[in-house]
């Protein structure tokens, strides 16, 4: 199991235990993950899955691949450190990955 | 939005009268028209989008899907093909890229439904197959904008004319973006397109088009994202924008942001039927609603033990068409038949 940290734009902190191969939008929708949408289920349609990745993480994490990226269009506030959360995959080596909810998801 | 074909639009004042309307057509709504037509019922399909398949074709064309049965493994595109071909028997008419927006009983018991087209249908049953519910573009979270829209801010173009001698400022990186840079800017008195990256999904040659055009000094290219609105009584006056170089404020008159769509419940929320956390609830022998004559299949629907399955409302399709073959064919008998075995359902389905 990986641990995955959200923090909401308030503050508030919630650990959520990830199972490696999920994605991390599942791990958060299983633990109701306040501001994580998803509305389109994880078929990276709909971009209401996105989160800032910790700066210390952005390298384990990586970058959008270029569906991703294009998606990211229809997410607000988007920055260098975005990603949807559909699209990252858990591994034993994101144990304790922080990750920040936007204000909205539109 | 896609506009009617004169073809098929009402003709002032004088609405299309059938068996039966269905709102939305993605699998479900498609997989009606089938279980419908076996019992001679015929539908209309009214659908928001301009092409049927709904979810399955708006979000995941080209994604498998896995538990249909019998189909280990199809695509959502795939699956909305299967279910066109399969209710091409019953002929169903299609309203594609409109909405139902208004739904009341006439005293003869009928419903009478308006699209936001100003199409009118009367109809026996009313099959609500709305899924997640209507798609709806997305609205940017900026703070007060709801006031500027239909005035000054536009999530599609529905009249050019809008723009003429405007300020224009376009935001989002696909072809809707793109296309209306092109035909607005010959007629704006400015018009930016702003992208939050140099690189756009739209077809290549309307970013060589708009790159022309930037290049001749017509559409100013920033790179960039929304901030703020500025302006009063819904009259846009200015745009704060986020640019790499710090924030801008622009002064633009007509804001046009294209950040592709969201699924809203809609209208169907006044209809006045009985709703369970935006959803319908029904009963789970007809999938009726808490109005007589009104069914909802599908994702859009509750009852206790429900699945969002696409399988799911295949099944209550199913159902919900016997309870409406005692509403439009009340003096007919209904016999359960098998396709397999019945000649007149066979020869419903063209079976040579």
């Amino acid at each position: 199991m990986a641990k995955i940290i959200f923090i909401q734009p308030d503050g508030a902190q919630q650990v959520v235990q990830a199972e490696p191969g999920w994605t991390v939008m599942e791990a958060a929708k299983k633990e109701q993950i306040r501001g994580i949408e998803a509305e389109c289920g994880g078929a990276c349609a709909c971009a209401t899955c996105h989160v800032y990745v910790d700066d210390a993480w952005r390298e384990k994490v990586g970058k959008p691949a270029e569906m991703e990226e294009d998606m990211l269009d229809f997410a607000f506030e988007v920055k260098d450190s975005s990603r949807l959360s559909c699209q990252i995959k858990v591994t034993a080596e994101l144990d304790g990955l922080v990750l920040r909810v936007p204000d909205k998801q539109f | 939005m896609a506009h009617a074909h004169a073809a098929d639009v009402s003709v002032a004042g004088v609405p299309i009268e059938t068996d039966c309307v269905i709102i939305g057509a993605g699998p479900v709504g498609l997989f009606a028209v089938f279980q419908l037509g076996l019992l001679d019922i015929k539908a209309h399909l009214i659908d928001i989008l301009d092409k049927p398949g709904g979810q399955c074709a708006e979000l995941y064309p080209e994604k498998p899907i896995y538990d249909i049965p019998a189909l280990p493994i199809v695509t959502g595109q795939g699956l909305t093909e299967a279910l066109m071909a399969q209710i091409k028997p019953f002929a169903p008419t299609f309203h594609l890229g409109e909405r139902i927006d208004e739904l009341a009983r006439q005293p003869d018991g009928r419903f009478r439904l308006a699209t936001d087209d100003g199409k009118v249908f009367l109809t026996k049953v009313v099959v609500i197959a709305a899924g997640g519910g209507s798609f709806t573009p997305k609205r940017p979270p900026m703070e007060g904008i709801e006031a500027y829209e239909g005035k000054s801010v536009y999530y599609a173009v529905r009249r050019m004319e809008d723009f003429r001698g405007r300020d224009v400022l376009i935001v989002g990186g696909g072809d809707s973006a793109l296309d209306w840079t092109l035909n607005l800017a010959p007629i704006a008195k400015s018009l930016a397109l702003m992208h939050r990256r140099d690189e756009f999904r739209g077809a290549p040659h309307s970013v060589e088009q708009m790159r022309g055009l930037v290049r001749d000094g017509k559409v100013q290219l920033l790179i960039g994202q929304l901030g703020k609105v500025h302006g009063s009584n819904g009259q846009l006056e200015g745009v704060t924008v986020k640019l790499k170089d710090g924030e801008k404020q622009l002064p633009v008159n007509r804001l046009l942001p294209f950040f592709g769509l969201t699924m809203k419940l809609g209208p169907v929320a006044n209809w006045g039927l009985n709703l369970h956390e935006n959803l319908i609830t029904v009963d789970t022998e007809k999938f009726e609603t808490s109005e007589k004559r009104i069914f909802a299949v599908g994702d859009i629907n509750t009852y206790p033990g429900k699945l969002k399955l696409i399988l799911s409302g295949f099944h209550e399709v199913a159902l919900m068409a016997q309870a409406a073959h005692r509403i439009v064919h009340p003096d007919k008998k209904l016999t359960f038949q098998y396709t397999t075995s019945s000649s007149s359902l066979q020869k419903k389905l063209g079976v040579k």
